[in-house]
């Protein structure tokens, strides 16, 4: 197919999706079930608040403070709400950490669940048809597309969020950091580490 | 159900392909579909398990084919079609031709932080939790056609409990308008050889969050 062709399927596409949205958005608000205004403003939040900032923050914490990274991997809801950097975390959170025996990996098989909250939403991949299906039967070969590889010994764990517990990986600490305070660390910690498909940024 | 959705193990699609720098929403109209999604949740007009039965009911070839938020457009017209909140008329019309049900509220932009948390799905037990940590089950070989949590690849097989993370709502029940009906929820570790043969990896193992429902005990083990 030429660009342009390609070009022209998008651009249709687009545009019946704009209309068909818009549709719905006219009937529902004439309707008097939404309000434009609180609309915008979920949007607002969703693009420009909600992150994996803050799951950066508290993988960062919990390299930097024992005490809080035991904290953190015995019940991550109430550890994470502490630190005070969003609203209000969403209840059954579970931070699972990366050892050099055992490396974690976060799917949804059924759908798209994912730890929105602290890693903003989840990225078009994580929601596609290759790694839902092949990340609980081939997870090295899904690793292999994300450029990375492990010892042939490690255990890799994958967990697949078919209910509300949500997961979020606390990566291994990058070698060379002694001393860095908790923003420096955080600045090497990836979306994709704390989902398992990547390793933290080197030090 | 067994529906296309429930792709754990399926062969045949391909390489994951991350984008660089990818975008929140590719085009405004996906962040207008989340938003009207999530506003119509919030009001309660259906339970998120109801909302997932909606994605699930859709024919294989439009699943498929359809991006993330297009699944989640049909999935919204579908509902409100469904519940009677709005005619099939009208979604095609593209504006109300009748005035709205009365809906208990609307989703104001007051009530637009309490959104941007999950759900709470915690509920008090109705009974003693079945199994214990350490315990080996067997995931039940059920086959129900409405919603279910219970991927096709662990049914039949043998794991271990390796936590209980307590009483949440069932989505079995819910999804039908069966009420709540809470169930103990525990995380079961498989081998992955016990999953998918053994020429499989001996270093991996796959959980998964089961519900007391979908398992028994896995006896002489």
């Amino acid at each position: 197919m030429s660009d342009d062709h390609d070009d022209a399927e998008h651009h249709s596409e687009l545009s019946e999706m704009q209309l068909r949205v818009r549709a719905l958005e006219t009937v529902l608000t004439e309707k008097g079930y939404v309000d434009a205004a609180a609309l915008d403003a979920m949007i607002e939040a969703y693009e420009t608040k909600i992150g994996p900032h803050t799951g950066a923050a508290v993988v960062a914490k919990a390299w930097n403070d024992p005490a809080f990274k035991r904290a953190l991997l015995a019940d991550a809801t109430p550890a994470v709400q502490s630190l005070g950097l969003i609203n209000r975390v969403g209840d059954h959170l579970i931070a699972v950490e990366n050892t050099p025996a055992i490396h974690n990996m976060i799917v949804c098989t059924l759908c798209s669940c994912y730890p929105w909250e602290v890693l903003g939403l989840p990225p078009v991949w994580y929601k596609s048809a290759p790694y839902r299906s092949r990340t609980v039967n081939d997870p090295r070969g899904v690793l292999a597309d994300f450029g990375l590889s492990l010892p042939r010994e490690t255990q890799i764990r994958v967990w697949d969020s078919t209910a509300e517990t949500r997961f979020i990986v606390l990566p291994m600490r990058p070698a060379g950091t002694e001393g860095w305070s908790d923003d420096k660390l955080a600045a090497l910690v990836t979306r994709d580490c704390m989902i398992g498909t990547g390793l933290p940024r080197s030090a | 159900m067994d529906g296309i959705h429930d792709m754990g193990g399926m062969h045949g699609f391909g390489k994951v392909a991350p984008e660089k720098n990818e975008p929140v929403f590719d085009a405004p109209w996906e962040g207008r579909c989340l938003a009207l999604n999530r506003a119509m949740g919030a009001i309660g007009a259906w339970s998120i398990d109801e909302g997932r039965a909606g994605i699930e009911a859709l024919p294989p070839d439009v699943y498929l084919a359809s991006s993330y938020y297009k699944k989640w457009a049909l999935r919204l017209q579908n509902l409100i079609v469904a519940h009677g909140l709005a005619g099939a008329d009208e979604v095609a019309a593209g504006h109300a031709l009748r005035s709205g049900n009365v809906l208990k509220r609307k989703l104001q932009v007051a009530d637009v932080p309490r959104t941007l948390t999950r759900g709470s799905y915690g509920r008090a037990p109705q009974a003693e939790a079945r199994f214990k940590v350490g315990e080996a089950v067997r995931a039940k070989n059920i086959h129900p056609p409405t919603h279910t949590r219970l991927p096709r690849y662990a049914r039949g097989h043998v794991g271990v409990i390796e936590a209980i993370r307590g009483c949440h709502v069932f989505p079995d029940s819910i999804a039908i308008g069966a009420g709540e009906n809470p169930q103990w929820l525990y995380t079961v570790v498989f081998d992955g050889r016990e999953l998918w043969g053994e020429t499989t990896d001996p270093t991996l193992k796959v959980s998964i969050e089961a519900f007391e429902p979908y398992l028994e005990a896995a006896k002489g083990l």
